[in-house]
């Protein structure tokens, strides 16, 4: 069971909770946007979540202020 | 999925059009008399979910850019139309917004043989059982398309919407959302436009040429498509060159020498400095005996991504073209998605002080280092076709990069010191 956070950049705005949430999987980059430090074949929208950030991720996703990131079961993501 | 029994497909009418001149075999400005008299007439009724195996057998991959296999997207749209308690019946939109600012074999194709673009849209909602149909492309081409469908009633149905010349409103997403919204713009893909497009229906979009290629298989079948091209790589393909001399809209067999697609257009390979093949997402290459087929191996292959073609003359500098371009592509970021938004600029900016001659050995590190940061980070694919160009760009002219570090250029139109 692998689940990944997905991020809408159309509505992500650099705001950094969920760097600040996921200080192991995900950096800021130049301008303050989040930046998976893992990929899938070059997929950094979907970032790879593992059981034990879980609950980090949920929290991000429910606190980010431009309500940008869900998760997504493995079984419903998209492809990269 | 099996290939359903095809051998009345396959049965060769007399009319089939020979060799690789396909397409515009109708003539300019084909009307329906002469779209039905070389072609002979489609009877789209007929077709039913059955010819989505046949586009299999045929290997038809779309024109548009991503060169997917247009059955495998079919069956997807197919699929998710019959599934579920409420099923959803499909939408199909015909593509023609052609933002690449070098193409233009899709307005062509509109301009002259509207009629088989409207078959192929006609057949390819039978197969998925689709209930709406869309054509989108720019104004200027929904007049002469406009004038194609007064001129027959079984396309009535179909509704045009006019496209913006920009250079993300054909990106899939985009199409739809200017659809739904008006507004142009890509859209973020938890799903996938197959699953869940326009109005949260299945929805199948398809560039105007792959449709027009569709029209002609429905007729002659899969075997008939076959007879030009490679078995990789079959069919036809419009391309739109330019370089020193006239545009022009070139129908060539898939898998064709790029050698030999100069030839024809008239321009002589050895004064050139590089092609680039794909557009403004596409890659340089140099030297020229490269076949363009969206597979076949790096360094022999080249994907035809849009189908254009820039041949680039000795004279002139491949970075300071690439710049040009890359300041282009960044003014057409949607302006939605923020690793694009900022990376772009700051790409152009780097590649511009690199073409400009600042002798400053950070720079191609800096750019390497902006390309692998916006990669992957979007709605589309608007960063990820930018990187492949600028990665090219800086291993085919890496030459010329090294000299502009010294402050010199290669070419006599350069702006180094």
């Amino acid at each position: 069971m692998s689940d990944t956070l997905h991020i809408d950049w159309t509505k992500c705005d650099g705001r950094g909770l969920c760097t600040e949430l996921l200080p192991a999987l995900l950096a800021r980059d130049d301008w303050g946007y989040p930046v998976s430090r893992r990929s899938r074949s070059g997929n950094r929208t979907d970032v790879p979540i593992g059981a034990d950030s879980l609950d980090a991720a949920a929290d991000a996703v429910r606190l980010c202020p431009r309500l940008a990131l869900s998760l997504v079961g493995e079984r419903t993501s998209r492809r990269a | 999925m099996t290939p359903p029994d095809t051998s009345l497909a396959e049965t060769l009418r007399p009319q089939a059009p020979a060799g690789t001149f396909r397409l515009f075999a109708a003539g300019d400005y084909a009307g329906l008399q002469e779209h039905l008299s070389v072609f002979g007439a489609l009877d789209t009724g007929s077709i039913g979910p059955d010819f989505i195996g046949v586009l299999e057998a045929s290997g038809l991959t779309g024109r548009g850019g991503a060169a997917f296999a247009s059955w495998r997207k079919m069956a997807a749209t197919a699929e998710s139309g019959s599934a579920g308690i409420l099923p959803s019946r499909p939408v199909v939109i015909a593509n023609g917004a052609e933002g690449e600012p070098l193409s233009f074999k899709d307005r062509t194709l509109l301009a002259n043989s509207p009629h088989l673009v409207l078959d192929g849209l006609l057949a390819a909602n039978r197969a998925v059982a689709g209930s709406q149909m869309y054509l989108y492309a720019a104004p200027d081409s929904l007049a002469g398309v406009a004038g194609a469908i007064a001129e027959r009633p079984d396309a009535r149905r179909i509704r045009l919407v006019p496209a913006p010349e920009t250079f993300v409103a054909g990106e899939a997403s985009a199409v739809v959302n200017a659809i739904a919204t008006g507004t142009a713009l890509p859209l973020d893909k938890r799903r996938r436009l197959s699953e869940a497009g326009l109005k949260g229906r299945p929805t199948l979009v398809l560039n105007v040429e792959t449709l027009a290629h569709i029209g002609l298989i429905a007729r002659y079948g899969a075997a008939w498509f076959r007879s030009t091209g490679s078995p990789a790589d079959p069919g036809t393909r419009l391309l739109t060159v330019s370089g020193p001399g006239p545009v022009q809209v070139q129908e060539v067999p898939g898998n064709a020498a790029l050698g030999t697609i100069l030839h024809d257009a008239g321009i002589d390979a050895r004064a050139l400095s590089a092609v680039l093949v794909g557009g403004y997402h596409g890659r340089w290459v140099r030297p020229l005996d490269y076949r363009i087929s969206p597979s076949g191996p790096d360094g022999q292959a080249v994907r035809p991504g849009a189908g254009v073609i820039l041949a680039l003359p000795a004279d002139q500098c491949g970075l300071a073209a690439t710049a040009r371009i890359l300041n282009y592509l960044a003014g057409e970021s949607a302006k939605q998605c923020g690793p694009c938004m900022f990376g772009l600029p700051a790409m152009a900016g780097v590649l511009h002080r690199i073409a400009s001659g600042e002798p400053n050995p950070q720079l191609p590190r800096e750019l390497d280092r902006l390309s692998k940061l916006v990669s992957g980070r979007g709605a589309c694919h608007h960063p990820d076709g930018t990187v492949q160009l600028v990665h090219s760009a800086l291993e085919i002219f890496a030459d010329d990069v090294k000299a502009h570090l010294s402050g010199r250029c290669m070419r006599e139109d350069g702006r180094t010191a």
